[in-house]
């Protein structure tokens, strides 16, 4: 047998308390999704083209020494070049400038609409779930029926009626845009209401305020982001439909939709008219799409293989 | 004795984000015809992983056999393909899981699900499967097997299902069955039955088991032998008996006395054991227990134990085994049911030498 | 069974109520009337119109009358194709619209499910990326840029299909293909999530611990329950299909329905454009009813009758 010191064998003096210490630094939260979502290539790619979009929206139409109304009959159809980067429409508007200016009345379209429905849904649904009983068996009726409404034809039908402009679009999206938002609050506050730690909460006697925002609001947040972060995409995408069938915002503005339905009729001969708005489109679309799938996996770890 | 399984120097890891976690580090153990294997341990011993491993379960990647064989019938396992294990798994091994609620495929009748074994591994047609369904409905103890066999698992009680997964793991006849945590997430009352029933059926057909459990109360019942694991390793093996009457592993001992037990009479306390297991990314040098040992020498935190045989079937890795450790009392609840065992050698010896 | 159809039965005709009552009073308060087209009529003319149309009686009688035809499935005249009705145009243009939506569906819902499967079964390897990829493009691009390129350069530089109009089966290829794109891409990344979830269930273990191999595991396990979400997609999908055909059949030149209801909007044309929306929402609500019933059968979990989960 192998022969060891003596001393090796006097007892060890174990502070055991030692052992219950938690070897892990422990993060917060939303410190450990920003991590996760750091990580997440595609995500981080989609938010870095987002903010180079939002910078150009703010900065891009000052790039240039011509004005996103002004005609130049002279200079109608002309291909990219140094005088005009991205080239000029038909009736010789440069489409750089348009471009940018019409990021920025698309990312608002999308923002404002995307922002009213949180608004309204974060009420409705936060009240419907909170109250519960009789309450919430009427707004969710309310809101069921509202819901069975088929949304397009329901926007363009008010699109038809209230007339085209920046305003009446959003109004028409929000008008029921804001259920599916009011459902998800519902949903997570009826399920966070019940869980232990709340009931834990309410048992030590926290206020019923102290529930709302240090329990259940903090809890609720990430698919509140996450169907935020979508719903700004899919609003931008209405508005290119909307524009499509002739119902976008007026001349001489300039959003997305608007110069790509206006391209695609000149796309045989004019290919650039198209090409501009439609990719800044698909970027954006794309951008938001891939930020809030990252978001839903940084905040759902379960979710991620 | 003749051996049906035999793991020798199993080491198994996981590739993580924040490292390679070795959740299996060098496990030996063998099981005999008709023996029933109870391995011991917490979440997080490694337990589980064994199990997997021999049914080669381990989703690869991120999981690894890093080295050591699994001979079953005289094959390794660890060296088989997974189009070659399609044939010994649930053939000749079957295995029963923890959570009846969702082992079983929610939108397939029970009866098809057995049926899928016997018309897989037996080529039965249909309608024999079918019948033979129903019989290993009847012999789980389920009633009115005719009109079961053609319910979803949700028309079944939590204890039902069980009963079904069991049917599921031995339509085949295994010569090994693997049960892990079969009773953990079932009702006492509900435990004991599946427990007697798994006895029971070992008697019928002569199934050997390797029965996976964090709860000492469960082992008594219904195992041979018992293994237990701390930290990716086995730290005590040995009989029944031995390990409930003659344990030497301080980490045994704990687990001992922080069992409740009907005939402990007295007021004296449930013991627990402080602290949690390593982080097996990096584990500790020395003896992975030491950290949360109260009996832990200087050598614990420096050098891994050898494996000390006790007795022919008795073996435990702690340096308190070493003539020049000094001698410790085991705590209160433990020491009450000490026996001697004659089997034991006048000494214990060193089997393996630590790396 | 029953009691659950009657029960949701009961609300859909609350939601068509809602809908019928909403488009007639928008119209009512559209700007400009019907005839306020580019030239002035003469008052006579107008009064007569209005008479002929019932536009000059009390709003009540008139809003009395227009659920008492709807109801008989009356959706009035045209205000701009003299001697039509738009019962009519929806008589032309649906079996159109029908068809190519149906095409459009089962392309959108085959190939969203195969590379769905595909991609879960590949998790992280390049069949993963690429379909996934292909699925964000499909979700990124509106329908009329997607349209308009197919139709530039398959058929307009390549040849490969006809630019336009609907006369054969060659004629209904990219159109459909258009109109599938974003619903397969949806479908697709459902398919891939709820397939990678159903993967990393404990019965999916169990299948493999019986011994059947992966092929028999991913048809006979993984598959049918993965399918299960995207079942109750297939509401939202035909609206998708059905509001994407305004699109597809004006840039085609489909004389579908779809393409008419854009051509009232730009016409102002009231009463087609309310008959239009009432019938799409008759549509749209019956087939989600189907949808639900369909799901109620396919996943035994859920009893109509109780209209909840089985656990």
């Amino acid at each position: 047998m192998q022969q060891f010191p003596k001393e090796m064998f006097q007892p060890a003096s174990v502070d055991l308390s030692e052992a219950e210490k938690i070897s892990k630094p422990s993060l917060s939260f939303w410190k450990d999704v920003s991590i996760r979502f750091r990580k997440n290539k595609l995500a981080m790619f989609g938010l870095i083209l987002l903010v180079l979009l939002v910078f150009m929206a703010i900065f891009g139409p000052h790039m240039t020494k011509y004005d996103y109304s002004t005609n130049d009959l002279m200079n109608t159809n002309k291909p990219p070049s140094a005088e005009h980067w991205f080239g000029t429409d038909d009736l010789g508007r440069d489409i750089f400038t348009r471009t940018w200016y019409g990021a920025r009345i698309s990312l608002f379209i999308g923002l404002a609409a995307a922002l009213i429905d949180l608004f309204i849904g974060v009420l409705w649904g936060g009240i419907a779930g909170f109250r519960g009983g009789k309450t919430d068996d009427i707004m969710m009726r309310i809101a069921d029926i509202l819901w069975a409404v088929p949304y397009l034809l329901l926007v363009i039908l008010l699109m038809v009626v209230l007339g085209q402009g920046l305003g009446t679009m959003i109004l028409a999206m929000t008008i029921t845009g804001w259920i599916n938002m009011a459902r998800i609050v519902r949903g997570q506050v009826l399920q966070l209401k019940s869980q232990e730690y709340v009931l834990a909460a309410q048992t030590l006697g926290a206020s019923t305020s102290r529930i709302m925002f240090k329990h259940l609001i903090p809890n609720a947040m990430g698919p509140i982001l996450v169907t935020l972060t979508l719903s700004i995409p899919s609003a931008i995408f209405t508005e290119a439909f909307l524009s499509y069938l002739g119902l976008g915002v007026p001349q001489p503005l300039a959003s997305w939709g608007t110069m790509a339905s206006e391209g695609v009729q000149a796309l045989q001969y004019y290919p650039w008219r198209l090409f501009f708005p439609a990719t800044f489109i698909c970027l954006t679309i794309f951008a938001f799409n891939v930020v809030g799938d990252g978001l839903r996996d940084a905040l759902d770890p379960r979710l991620r293989k | 004795m003749e051996k049906l399984l035999e793991v020798k120097d199993l080491q198994v890891s996981f590739q993580t984000y924040g490292g390679e976690v070795q959740a299996v580090r060098g496990v030996s153990f063998h099981l005999n015809k008709g023996e029933t294997l109870a391995i011991v341990g917490e979440s997080g011993s490694g337990k589980s992983v064994t199990s997997q491993t021999i049914m080669r379960l381990i989703p690869t990647p991120p999981g690894k056999i890093k080295s050591g064989q699994i001979i079953f019938n005289g094959e390794d396992l660890a060296k088989k393909t997974d189009k070659e294990m399609e044939a010994i798994r649930g053939k000749d091994i079957g295995m029963i899981f923890q959570d009846p609620m969702t082992s079983l495929n929610p939108t397939m009748k029970v009866g098809h699900q057995i049926m899928e074994v016997l018309i897989k591994h037996l080529k039965m047609d249909k309608a024999a499967a079918k019948e033979r369904a129903i019989e290993l409905l009847r012999l789980v103890g389920i009633p009115m097997p005719e009109k079961r066999v053609n319910q979803y698992p949700h028309e079944f009680s939590g204890g039902m299902r069980q009963r079904a997964m069991i049917a599921v793991a031995l339509a085949s006849n295994p010569k090994l069955l693997i049960a892990d945590e079969p009773t953990t997430a079932l009702d006492v009352t509900i435990q004991a039955q599946i427990l007697e029933l798994m006895k029971d059926l070992q008697k019928k057909m002569g199934t050997s088991i390797i029965f996976i459990t964090h709860d000492l109360g469960v082992v008594a019942n219904v195992a041979d032998r018992v293994a237990v694991m701390y930290a990716g390793k086995i730290v005590e093996m040995g009989t029944v008996d031995e390990i409930f009457y003659d344990p030497r592993h301080p980490y045994t001992w704990g687990l001992l006395a922080s069992m409740p037990s009907l005939d402990s009479d007295d007021k004296a306390e449930l013991a627990a054991i402080p602290g949690t297991p390593p982080d097996l990314t990096n584990p500790p040098k020395g003896d992975a227990f030491a950290p949360r040992n109260p009996y832990a020498m200087k050598i614990d935190f420096e050098l891994e134990p050898p494996m000390f045989k006790i007795s022919d079937t008795h073996y435990a890795a702690t340096w308190l085994l070493h003539p020049d450790a000094p001698k410790v009392e085991p705590p209160e609840a433990v020491k009450k049911r000490l026996r001697q065992l004659s089997s034991n050698y006048p000494q214990p010896v060193i089997v393996k030498e630590s790396e | 069974m029953l009691r659950y159809i009657s029960r949701r039965l009961l609300s859909i005709l609350l939601s068509l109520f809602l809908i019928i009552t909403a488009t007639f009073f928008l119209m009512r308060a559209a700007p400009g009337g019907p005839f306020s087209g580019e030239k002035k009529l003469p008052p006579e003319i107008e009064k007569n119109l209005n008479e002929y149309y019932g536009l000059d009686r009390p709003w009540y009688n008139q809003y009395f009358d227009y659920l008492v035809s709807i109801a008989k499935w009356d959706f009035g005249p045209s205000f701009k194709y003299k001697g039509q009705t738009v019962n009519d145009l929806i008589n032309d243009g649906f079996p159109v619209s029908f068809f190519l939506g149906m095409e459009s569906l089962l392309l959108a819902v085959s190939l969203g499910i195969l590379l769905g499967v595909i991609a879960a079964l590949n998790h992280n390897k390049w069949q993963d990326y690429g379909a996934m990829i292909f699925a964000v493009l499909g979700i990124s691009v509106p329908s009329f840029i997607m349209a308009s390129l197919l139709q530039y350069v398959l058929a307009i530089k390549l040849g490969l299909f006809p630019v336009a109009r609907w006369e054969s089966l060659q004629h209904t290829v990219l159109p459909a293909l258009a109109l599938a794109a974003t619903p397969m891409a949806f479908i697709a990344r459902l398919t891939r999530s709820s397939m990678l979830e159903v993967l990393s269930n404990d019965y999916i273990r169990t299948a493999k611990a019986k011994g059947l191999s992966k092929g028999q595991i991913t048809v006979k396990h993984a598959i049918r329950n993965a399918l299960l979400p995207v079942v109750t997609y297939l509401g939202p999908l035909s609206a998708a299909v059905l509001t994407g055909s305004f699109v597809i059949e004006k840039i085609f030149g489909i004389p579908g329905l779809g393409s008419q209801f854009v051509l009232s909007i730009s016409n102002r044309d009231y009463t087609t454009i309310m008959g239009v929306t009432v019938f799409y929402s008759i549509l749209l609500l019956f087939s989600v009813l189907l949808v639900d019933i369909a799901y109620g059968l396919i996943d035994p979990r859920i009893k109509l009758a109780g209209g909840k989960k089985g656990e």
